[in-house]
């Protein structure tokens, strides 16, 4: 039997993106002991090193601007769902990340005058949006941050550690559960506080910009430990996702940084300009949100104008080379490796899942309705509503993470250290054990082939449209993967790195995240920003509200609530 | 058609030989042969692999051919190459684990500080 590995600490921050790093450090400089973890490696696993471009913070370096202009703007791309108290945490606070950042030794990007660039990203009023050339923002923001975490001696790192669920004793949280995935040892963290910055579920979609690790387990994990989700239909279908030709050694994410610096034109299979068809001012400059490109892209092909592999073009021929190599520096290369060469031909680009912008509800100190549980970063919903703005992750993520690791220090120093509870621990311990090995050899489908199918079943049923039937159809097999597909997988028995192991997990937490998606997808029946249902073409007041889910006796249960207006302000 | 069902270029094919084993001493290598398309990956290959044919095959991943993660380095026919932005080509090739580090199980290696382990 594997022996069980026992730890304890004041905060445990699980997921090493930009969110928790920030959440670490914030928690020890608040006087806490912190326990780090990531599946993968901590701050290279996660969607924050992928971040191209984009940051935005009032700054005003660039022109004039207030950090009330950026909620504004916020709140308009929310579509009237936004709780406004996060969004405004979120605007006011991104400024004091930035420059924090900076000393830290993150090299913004600059003008010849010495200010920090900053670029008007779509649905910005101003120029706001802060970069790390080139394409090198997350990267860079990471780099920092792991440095940071590295020197701190109160915060103990552990790479390649699995978060399989949260212990909760008299529905509050005292710890975790999971294993190493290194050894398949399962782990016991007691913690009188638990910060979730596990990212969004986009990996549980076939295209998808998510790196291999964004199963949606925050999610399932949160909902099994009694926390409310709130608005998880609204998920973020990317526009300008890249689609052909096949291109490596560059995230699928690139042509709207491109676009931003470039502007670039985005054409039908006829070679037409189509954006003036769906609202957007004539001229090559780029203003339209998402949710709207992303409209305008599906509709455009749908009705039988899409190019070769069923995107449209998007086209940098009018640009010249020298301005091309002044924008993308070495990234040129990487093009070049690819056959592409932006000066001669267009790449096809077509939407692709990005960003979940529902998650767990928390309030202004990032705490779930469990006490001890706070979430933080993509996982945290509400302050970006029906849509996010280009730019918003990022400060989301350092700034809901910084407020998550003070809150969640200062709960731990008045709880002290709770009464562990083996008997709530222990069946998610022998979980581990008891999948580890199951079924091998009797021929059933293997984690990788399961997570497969719902990638692809979530792509084609629960996309950027969506109907009533397609979304039954989705709930009801998710509902049956995570009842009977789960028990019927064959799990190596490889103790050394068993990724159908953590596969097997990731599908447990994230199937019920999928199964909650669908579901809060078919119960809001109309369109509003990312949530577009054929069935229901008109955005209704009678929804604007926020839909909150919560798993009752194993089942989930919805119901929808005014928006939280500014309550603070 | 929706967008990505459709092949980019006629479907070649690549024959992956894999090291398998948790050591550089006890082990052996063992051949898959993977469809692909111009412009693929020997990452893509290897997560075709795991789907279809082998899925206790030990890599490390985790940013998927957006080369950031710098997880997926191995020796690729005898040079240290990332796995995301190698291409996939008709005929053989050789995969192993990186030299100098320790071999955990396949193409995963002890490389990570040790400082973030127990």
């Amino acid at each position: 039997m594997d022996e069980v590995i026992e730890l304890a600490t004041d905060v445990l921050v699980a997921g090493g993106g930009a969110a928790g790093m920030f959440a670490a450090v914030a928690a020890v400089r608040n006087g806490a002991k912190a326990i780090l973890i990531d599946k993968n490696v901590i701050g290279r696993g996660g969607a924050s090193i992928m971040a191209q471009m984009t940051c935005a913070a009032a700054l005003g370096e660039a022109e004039p601007d207030d950090p009330q202009l950026h909620l504004a703007d916020t709140l308009e791309a929310g579509r009237g769902l936004c709780n406004e108290d996060l969004a405004a945490l979120l605007c006011e606070g991104a400024p004091q990340r930035i420059r924090e950042l900076e000393a830290w030794k993150v090299n913004w990007a600059r003008a010849d005058d010495g200010k920090i660039n900053q670029v008007k990203a779509p649905g910005h009023s101003r120029k706001r949006c802060v970069y790390v050339d080139f394409l090198s923002t997350g990267a860079a923001i990471c780099a920092a941050l792991r440095n940071k975490v590295s020197r701190n001696s109160d915060i103990r790192r552990l790479s390649n550690v699995s978060l399989t669920d949260v212990v909760t004793r008299d529905g509050e949280a005292i710890g975790a559960v999971g294993f190493d995935v290194e050894s398949a040892a399962p782990i016991m963290i007691k913690a009188p506080a638990v910060v979730l910055a596990l990212g969004g579920m986009t990996k549980m979609f076939k295209r998808t910009t998510s790196p291999n690790n964004l199963a949606g387990e925050g999610v399932g994990i949160a909902l099994r430990a009694g926390a409310r989700l709130i608005d998880l239909e609204f998920l973020q279908f990317y526009p300008n996702g890249h689609l052909a030709p096949r291109m490596v050694g560059l995230d699928p994410t690139t042509w709207e940084p491109t676009r931003v610096k470039l502007g670039g034109r985005l054409l039908n299979g006829n070679g037409e300009e189509f954006l003036q068809n769906y609202g957007e001012a004539q001229g090559e400059r780029y203003s339209t949100t998402r949710d709207a490109l992303t409209y305008a892209i599906y509709k455009e092909v749908e009705s039988g104008r899409g190019s070769p592999h069923a995107g449209v073009y998007l086209s940098f021929q009018h640009i010249g080379e020298s301005a091309l190599r002044a924008a993308l520096g070495p990234v040129i290369e990487i093009f070049k490796r690819n056959n592409i060469d932006l000066t001669r031909q267009p790449v096809e680009v077509f939407p692709i899942a990005h960003y979940q912008m529902g998650g767990v509800e928390v309030d202004t100190d990032m705490a779930s309705c469990v006490p001890g549980l706070y979430a933080a970063g993509e996982l945290a919903g509400g302050a970006n509503g029906a849509n996010r703005l280009s730019g918003n992750a990022l400060p989301e993520a350092l700034v809901f993470g910084e407020r998550a690791g003070e809150k969640a220090a200062r709960f731990a120093a008045r709880r002290k250290a709770p009464a562990w509870d083996m008997s709530a621990a222990l069946p998610e311990v022998e979980l581990i054990r008891a999948v580890r090995g199951q079924n091998e050899g009797r021929g059933g489908p293997s984690p990788t082939a399961l997570m497969s199918d719902v990638k692809e079943l979530m792509w084609h049923k629960v996309g950027p449209f969506r109907t009533a039937r397609a979304l039954n159809e989705a709930h009801d097999r998710l509902c049956a993967m995570r009842e009977r597909g789960l028990r019927a997988a064959a799990v190596s028995r490889e103790r050394v790195h068993n990724a159908s192991l953590v596969e097997w997990f990731e599908l447990r937490n994230g199937l019920l995240a999928a199964e909650a998606l669908a579901l809060s997808a078919l119960n809001r029946r109309e369109s509003r920003g990312a949530h577009q249902r054929d069935d229901f073409p008109e955005t209704s007041a009678q929804y604007e509200k926020n839909q909150r889910l919560s798993l009752t006796n194993g089942k989930l249960v919805s119901s929808f609530e005014g928006v939280e207006r500014a309550r603070l302000r | 058609m929706r967008a990505s069902d459709k092949p980019a270029s006629p479907l070649k094919s690549a024959r992956l030989k894999i090291w398998r084993g948790t050591s550089r001493d006890n082990g052996r290598y063992e051949e898959f042969d993977v469809p692909f398309e111009d412009g693929d990956s020997v990452l893509d290959g290897l997560v075709r692999i795991r789907m279809q044919q082998q899925p206790d095959l030990a890599i490390r991943f985790s940013c998927f051919n957006a080369n950031v993660c710098k997880e997926c380095t191995m020796l690729i026919d005898g040079e240290v190459q990332y796995a995301c932005i190698a291409k996939l080509h008709p005929g053989l090739i050789q995969l192993d684990p990186v030299p100098n580090l320790p071999v955990l199980r396949d193409l995963v290696t002890d490389s990570l500080s040790h400082k973030e382990r127990f």
